[in-house]
């Protein structure tokens, strides 16, 4: 697997450093940092090897989803590559430009300010509109890059899955969450080594060894949760989405309060890169439905078995 | 970091032994009711554990020469997992199989292995740990019992607490002192095998707050043992130890010891017709998902031939913390509907569950303990 996530995380490091994030999230010019990403081939990385891509699965492109997630990346990247999956066994053209995927015409789209076009799951059809057509406009929030969408749902129609879009996409933000995870545990872990308060690292203090611990368990379940989402190709299950995304969401209110408490007030200035991080996971842990929403579905399903806790949970997610 | 901690995949040649199990759980175990299958790993019936031994469920992980089946951890996981999901009374064996055999195995002589595996194989002798003190808790490395060397091999006085079911046990694995004082910490431990017959040696039983008694003190008044009753090298013992915990805390024992309780709840909440509680379903069996896959995970380090302490430590912290919410938020569910009948079995495993749950992060290592040894896994100094 490191033979493509090392090149993948090379390109993003140099396209994509914490300079450019903040560029975009303030309306910066995302085409050619895009034209980089259409020409690395990572794009077509989930598309069938017939249709012209590379063919890879779900399981195996998660290192390269959680990698966008470790460097806050506003661009709907994950989300192109699995539009273009899509749109290519549904036998469409993909446009060159970014994808974002909505899941909910309701909830704002994420990264649907830099995106050209929305893959947009209405519960009932497939449509790839154009943003002409759909009309993104900036939530308001300050350095949001997701949109609410004002126009009409009109656009090519696509083959829809039988469980729509909101599984794939759970486990993609499921990715995100945990490549996000990894790095603000590892930046804390940093901080708290060399930021010295009473003489001595505040890492030595065992108040702050408990909540460190804490998220690294946290950032390994993620991890753990992600793959368990990602184990079974782009047809995920609403078992396996649900696992995945409650496990992570959960995590991601957690990681981002813990990662700010540690840091102190260095960690919510403007200038440090670990907001960039924080608000992230937020904006992760809502979209394509929050641990409620899919506890609740979860549940349900549950509810609906006279099997075992174990039993049911090994039948529907490790079998 | 810790990147070793990857999705793993139990292997179908381990997946042939659930049949087998079950098949043993259903004769032996099912009708056994909810709150005495909740005691699972603390429930002791050597007989259910010679009937394990002959179909040949125990020393999966050890060596065919000494009477083991060489199938390794994920074997073993598949075993315990069937055997804990069923609340199946395990205490008799679960010691020796877990970790004193391949203790034996891996710092004992020739001579010990094929004195001691083959019969806890077959599931004929059982073991205890002899670790805590009257002092010595989590700071293990103050234990004061002590043995010295004579012509005849050894005599050890003091005393050890706590040490689950060595009433019932017939050996002991002890950590004493050989050399030094408790000053000298980590130096001169070392790891004895004690018989438990032996003159001197007595067994005072505890009773514990569900009324009962799976651990006991044990006392040491000039109790002679022969030179080979030391496991490994003299002075290694606290190596040693290190090494026994990695096996103690990373079985899925970690994760199902509140299962049963889960299971009657649910049983309970579809027998109601209720779906109020869905959405607390929902997250408590994701959670069971993802702590399964991280103990796989860690499994699959003891496959590769690693010691994964601090891995070990991640999956027991958070599957302990999983195991002692669930009688939390059940008897909150069951509470909040305070008009519903709740059967006398579901109500005493809540009670039972409930009471006995701080015990989960005490055994085998606090969870301030395992903390601080994942925060050291972290680089933090």
């Amino acid at each position: 697997m490191t033979d493509l996530l090392d090149p993948f995380a090379r390109m993003l490091d140099a396209a994509l450093p914490a300079a450019v994030v903040r560029t975009l999230e303030s309306g910066g010019d995302a085409a050619p940092i895009w034209q980089t990403l259409v020409e690395s081939g990572f794009l077509d990385a989930l598309v069938d090897e017939d249709q012209g891509g590379v063919g890879l699965t779900l399981a195996e492109v998660m290192p390269l989803i959680m990698a966008l997630g470790a460097r806050a990346v506003p661009l709907p990247v994950a989300e192109t590559m699995v539009a273009r999956a899509l749109l290519a066994s549904a036998g469409v053209a993909a446009p060159e430009g970014p994808i974002a995927i909505a899941t909910s015409t309701a909830w704002p789209v994420s990264g649907g300010l830099l995106a050209d076009h929305v893959l947009i799951d209405d519960g009932a059809s497939l449509y790839l509109c154009s943003a002409e057509t759909v009309r993104p406009v900036a939530t308001g929030a300050r350095h949001d890059t997701a949109a609410r969408l004002t126009g009409p749902v009109e656009g090519t129609v696509v083959a829809r899955p039988e469980e729509g879009l909101r599984p794939v996409m759970a486990v993609l933000r499921a990715g995100l969450i945990a490549g996000a995870a990894e790095r603000v545990t590892e930046m804390s872990a940093e901080y708290a080594n060399s930021r010295v308060q009473f003489g001595k690292p505040i890492g030595k203090q065992q108040a702050m060894q408990q909540m460190l611990s804490v998220m690294a368990e946290d950032m390994v379940a993620c991890r753990l949760a992600a793959q368990l989402g990602a184990s079974d190709g782009l047809r995920v299950s609403p078992v396996a989405a649900a696992t995945a995304k409650i496990t992570t969401s959960a995590a991601a209110a957690r990681l981002a309060n813990s990662a700010h408490a540690v840091h102190g007030a260095i960690g919510i200035s403007e200038e440090y890169d670990l907001q960039l991080l924080t608000r992230r996971l937020h904006e992760w842990r809502m979209v394509d439905g929050s641990e409620g929403w899919w506890s609740q579905a979860l549940g349900t399903a549950r509810l609906g078995s006279p099997s075992g806790t174990v039993d049911w949970v090994r039948a529907e997610l490790f079998a | 970091m810790f990147d070793t901690l990857a999705l793993a995949r139990l292997p179908d040649r381990d997946e042939d032994l659930r049949p087998v199990v079950r098949a043993l759980v259903a004769r032996h175990v099912a009708s056994l009711p909810a709150d005495r299958r909740a005691r699972s790993w603390q429930g002791f019936d050597a007989g259910f554990s010679r009937v394990l031994g002959e179909a040949g469920l125990l020393g999966l992980t050890l060596p065919k020469r000494y009477g083991g089946h060489e199938r390794g951890p994920f074997a073993r996981f598949v075993v315990v997992e069937e055997l804990l999901s069923a609340g199946a009374p395990v205490a008799a064996h679960w010691i020796a199989d877990r970790q004193s055999a391949p203790q034996i195995n891996k710092f004992g002589t020739e001579e010990q292995r094929e004195f001691y595996i083959p019969r806890i194989c077959r599931g004929e002798l059982l073991f205890c740990i002899g670790m805590s003190e009257p002092g010595s808790g989590s700071d293990l490395a103050s234990v004061r019992t002590r043995a010295e060397r004579t012509d005849k091999g050894w005599v050890v006085n003091g005393q050890k607490i706590w040490t689950t079911n060595s009433m019932h046990s017939d050996y002991m694995i002890a950590l004493v002192r050989t050399s030094g004082t408790s000053a000298d910490r980590q130096a001169g431990l070392s790891q004895l095998i004690i018989d438990l017959k032996a003159p001197g040696v007595s067994v005072r039983p505890i009773v514990d707050l569900t009324g009962d008694s799976h651990f006991a003190e044990v006392f040491f008044d000039n109790v002679e043992l022969p030179h080979d009753a030391l496991v490994g090298e003299e002075g290694q013992g606290w190596m040693q130890v290190a090494a026994e915990l990695a096996f103690e805390r990373s079985g899925p024992e970690r994760i199902y010891s509140s299962v049963v309780l889960l299971d009657a709840w649910i049983a309970h909440v579809q027998a109601m017709g209720r779906s109020d509680c869905a959405a607390l379903i929902g997250r408590l069996t994701a959670e069971l998902a993802t702590l399964r896959a991280m103990s796989i995970a860690c499994t699959a380090q003891l496959v590769a031939g690693e010691s994964p302490v601090v891995e070990a430590s991640i999956v027991k912290d958070r599957g302990t913390g999983f195991e002692q919410e669930l009688p939390l938020v059940i008897g909150d569910d069951l509470a909040a509907h305070p008009d519903e009948p709740v059967s006398e079995e579901l109500y005493k495993t809540l009670l039972y569950t409930t009471h006995i749950a701080p015990s989960f992060s005490l055994r085998g290592g606090t969870r301030e303990i395992l903390r601080g040894i994942i925060a050291r896994g972290m680089g933090l100094r």
